[in-house]
């Protein structure tokens, strides 16, 4: 495994667990409080399993008055704070400390209010993504957002990651969903930011927050819109000959007026892996395939998938299906959604980038991939969220070789690398954490890291809550940043991914 | 200080105005004004410069010069401008490629002047106000993808980029959206831009009231048929000072009825505007109400006119926005003193007030209603009746004392339009 450097152990603060403890029993309910090493084991690492590290202690508070009475005497203590929603992060925001108080919000696990007449939903930050639709979906309407690791992931997650989904070029990611939060600050001050309003007057510190990884504040209650689900949805699967040709096409269909619901990329390796893994129904002669989402009225969607249709064989489409009912529409995303333990089926393990690149780059960037799986001689498939340029590169390796995991390291930050080159971004929804932290100053420079540290002193003069994590620790720009993944298993191996 | 002084001071400052026209220009005055502790009013064209508190400071930075289109790309659909460029520029360059900013950038200049005067991208991005589109498509700060900017110590720092999806660091960009230059002086700006559609069409219901019309506009935005607009015009109260004058303000053909105006905007191509028209009359039930249709023309002049708050053109009296859950619209009117021009906008999550023979008093009471029902209220614009009040914005302590630590992360001298939101920010 990489060496990763975190913040320093505060021996103080181990050798006065019993004291730590003692007091947090006082504050919570006592059985939420674990302190034993066997109690503490399940807590060690998040979706980022390849890091692992116990918590000093791990606790349960029940409301919003017990949070801001664990961190204000953990303020007040110096002790270090690690929040924690379902646990499901990518990146390893929520990657204990030795010396830590690991803050879980599971038991905020209730819908607060349903407010059809104000289209939002109030919920407790614990609650799962798709509990929201469940919970609208029977007036037909929806929370639009949806990770697709949604049946597990927590809607305080969410906020805390910026989450998108297949769906974000049309819908926005969490933080153009969100409509306030009531959050706990490291020295206790609960603020409610936002509300049922659509706007917020004076500084956007809803929208700060959001995507701050657990940096900046605790998330104790989450008010969200909803959408009315719209009339008819179809979906496209249009193969073509060369890479070229769909990402050409891609271009077209946005040039051309129209924001599909969701358009993903999946090249040559992909197709075969999911199309084996859960006969969807891909074109298989196809070098890459897309998936086009259109939604809205029934007249809407006929008219759109008419023009995609007509866009797709001026771009040399080598074949093209349209979604006949729901069912084959689901079929359809299957394959895609399977893309993760797909590729378990090829290799023994894999890293899956997560680079967001403008869309016109995307053949430029995956000819680099080419290159450079060829220089490392390592496979590599793709998926891309090619309506908002999110690109998700699997590289297979076999840790078992030594050699071979240090290769697929340096070919991963390469990859990211030229992402930055092209003009775009480290990553587009995993979060930083403590994947692509040394990477940030491939994006920015020293001033902006210091203004963005010095934003973080505001709030938490003591850097105490969740430390190391997003803004590296080294001066130097370690070549490391990716998701690991041995034996095909995650830390949630049943989870749909990206 | 009495309204002679105030106004003597604004002229005070221009002449200590300065133009730079480069991105390190901004950055050395500001680094200059840190070390000697000046005070700095940032402007762009001055098209909002009466929203908020008065300024006093003895320097002026105008980002008018810093102007210009750097980069647009249709294709990948964004556009990224210095901050001086106007909004009428940006929108003209992405209507030859049949895009737009679609949060419909108001239009202060009737308001204020009485004609066109749209202001520049800088300062949309400091005010963050938006039209009509709002509870649809979001507000500024939903369409800011990244951007440059010196800060209070004269550093230049950027966030964000040119992709819609993006967590790479602190999300700066909303951050900056609507802090009225108290942050940050912007250097450059990328837009999200978007499809203009095809055509628009308004479903006008005619002769409602307060009390049914945010109905029908709720039940509108919570069918799927994607409505863009949603406004109520009222044709009450009568005042002599702020006349409800819908007729002469819109002059449109194809309303069928005076009265009342209750608008429902569909926006795409021709054939989906009609078959969701269809839907939506069926669906709010209103076979027993007098309607009209605004083809595209008209309806696209209505918005506008909506829009750029030409309702108030020229306007003597304060004008007030208040913002709302919109469920609460109806009670808050009823609560209001009842002789005040307003329209809702938003679906009601929005009201925008005329008030006239308005005391700092009466104010006092509509913002502790406003508060009371989950909103918040801005004095948009003085009268010479009420020229100045403490508090422009609303706020309470425990948002002031978080905003007050992050304006000093980026300024913590204070010199960058302080005062401008809050006092001791």
């Amino acid at each position: 495994m990489t060496n990763l450097s975190m913040p320093k152990i505060d021996k103080s603060t181990i050798k006065k667990k019993d004291i730590i403890v003692k007091n947090l029993k006082k504050i919570i309910n006592p059985e939420y409080v674990l302190d034993h090493k066997d109690e503490l084991k399940p807590f060690e690492t998040d979706g980022l399993s390849a890091y692992k590290q116990k918590p000093l202690v791990v606790v349960f508070p029940e409301n919003t008055k017990e949070v801001s009475q664990i961190l204000s005497y953990c303020n007040s203590e110096r002790i270090k704070v690690v929040p924690r929603g379902a646990g499901t992060g990518l990146s390893g925001g929520s990657l204990p400390l030795a010396d830590c108080v690991l803050l879980c919000l599971g038991k905020f696990n209730k819908i607060l209010d349903v407010d059809y007449k104000n289209r939002c939903v109030i919920a407790q930050p614990g609650v799962t993504n798709l509990s929201i639709t469940k919970a609208v979906e029977d007036k037909d309407f929806y929370y639009a957002p949806d990770p697709s690791s949604q049946i597990a992931c927590s809607i305080g997650g969410n906020v805390a990651e910026n989450s998108g989904g297949v769906h974000s070029l049309k819908y926005g990611t969490t933080t153009n969903n969100l409509l306030g939060v009531e959050a706990v600050l490291m020295d206790g001050t609960i603020a409610k930011l936002g509300g049922k309003t659509m706007d917020s007057e004076g500084y956007d510190l809803l929208g700060l927050i959001t995507g701050s990884e657990g940096l900046l504040c605790v998330i104790t209650e989450v008010t969200v819109k909803i959408l009315k689900k719209p009339q008819s949805i179809k979906a496209a699967l249009i193969g073509f000959p060369t890479i070229e040709d769909a990402g050409k096409c891609v271009s077209i269909i946005i040039s051309s007026g129209i924001i599909p619901a969701g358009m993903e990329l999946m090249d040559k390796a992909l197709i075969h892996a999911t199309d084996n893994f859960v006969k969807a129904g891909y074109p298989r002669d196809a070098e890459s395939m897309l998936i086009v989402e259109l939604d809205g009225t029934n007249a809407d969607v006929l008219e759109l998938v008419e023009k995609v249709i007509k866009i797709a064989k001026k771009n040399k489409a080598s074949s093209i299906k349209i979604s006949k009912n729901e069912k084959e529409r689901l079929k359809f995303w299957a394959g895609r959604k399977a893309a993760f333990p797909a590729c378990g089926d090829m290799a023994p393990d894999y890293y899956c980038m997560d680079g967001t690149i403008p869309r016109g780059k995307l053949v430029e960037v995956l000819k680099e991939i080419k290159k450079l799986s060829k220089k490392y001689n390592l496979p590599v498939a793709n998926a891309f969220h090619a309506g908002d340029g999110n690109l998700h590169p699997l590289i297979m390796y076999d840790s078992n070789d030594k050699k071979a995991l240090e290769k697929t390291e340096k070919f991963g930050a390469e990859i990211l690398k030229y992402c930055v080159k092209v003009g775009g971004v480290l990553t587009g929804e995993h979060g930083v954490g403590i994947e692509k932290r040394e990477l940030m100053c491939e994006m920015f420079n020293n001033t902006d890291i210091q203004q963005q540290l010095k934003i973080k002193k505001a709030l938490d003069s003591g850097s105490l809550l969740n430390p190391g994590k997003v803004y590296p620790i080294l001066r130097k720009c370690a070549e490391e940043g990716r998701v690991h993944v041995h034996g095909g298993k995650t830390k949630f191996p049943n989870i749909p991914r990206f | 200080m009495s309204m002679v002084e105030k106004q003597s001071s604004l002229i005070f400052q221009d002449s200590n105005i300065e133009f730079p026209e480069k991105e390190i220009e901004v950055a050395n005055i500001i680094k200059k004004s840190y070390k000697s502790s000046t005070p700095v009013e940032i402007v762009g064209s001055g098209s909002k410069r009466k929203i908020g508190k008065f300024l006093q400071c003895e320097k002026t930075l105008s980002l008018s010069k810093l102007e210009g289109i750097i980069e647009y790309y249709p294709e990948e659909l964004y556009i990224k401008v210095k901050p001086g460029t106007k909004i009428d520029k940006i929108e003209s360059e992405l209507k030859k490629n049949k895009q737009q900013l679609a949060f419909e950038p108001i239009d202060f200049g009737f308001l204020f002047l009485g004609k066109s005067n749209c202001g520049t991208a800088g300062g949309q991005v400091a005010c963050n106000f938006s039209g009509p589109r709002r509870f649809k498509d979001g507000s500024t700060r939903d369409h800011i993808l990244g951007f440059k900017a010196v800060n209070g110590r004269g550093e230049i720092i950027k966030s964000g980029g040119t992709v819609v999806k993006n967590v790479t660091g602190y999300d700066l960009s909303k951050l900056i959206c609507g802090s009225f230059g108290t942050l940050v002086a912007l250097t450059e700006i990328t837009f999200k831009v978007l499809p203009l559609p095809e055509e628009s069409k308004t479903l006008v219901l005619h002769n409602l009231n307060i009390s049914n019309a945010p109905g029908y506009l709720e039940k509108a935005i919570s069918s799927p048929n994607e409505v863009s607009g949603a406004s109520f015009l009222p044709i009450n109260p009568i005042c002599t000072n702020c006349k409800m004058d819908i007729e002469n303000t819109f002059k449109l053909n194809d309303l069928k009825q005076k009265g009342s105006i209750t608008a429902i905007r569909l926006e795409g191509s021709k054939k989906s505007i009609e078959e969701r028209i269809k839907n939506l009359k069926k669906y709010l039930k209103i076979d027993n109400l007098e309607i009209s249709i605004l083809e595209t023309l008209q309806s696209e002049i209505f918005w506008k006119k909506i829009r750029n708050l030409e309702f108030f053109s020229l306007s003597k009296n304060n004008i007030l926005r208040i913002i709302i859950p919109p469920s609460e619209c109806t009670q808050l009117i009823y609560e209001l003193p009842n002789k005040f021009k307003y329209f809702l906008d938003w679906g009601g999550a929005a009201i925008w007030m005329e008030a006239c023979d308005l005391s700092e008093q009466m104010y006092e009471s509509i913002k502790k209603k406003v508060v009371k029902h989950n909103g918040y209220i801005t004095m948009i614009k003085y009268s010479d009746h009420l020229p100045f009040v403490e508090d422009v914005f609303t706020i309470n302590h425990v948002r002031f004392n978080i905003s007050q630590s992050i304006k000093k992360s980026f300024d913590p001298k204070r010199i960058l339009n302080p005062g401008k939101m809050y006092t001791g920010i």
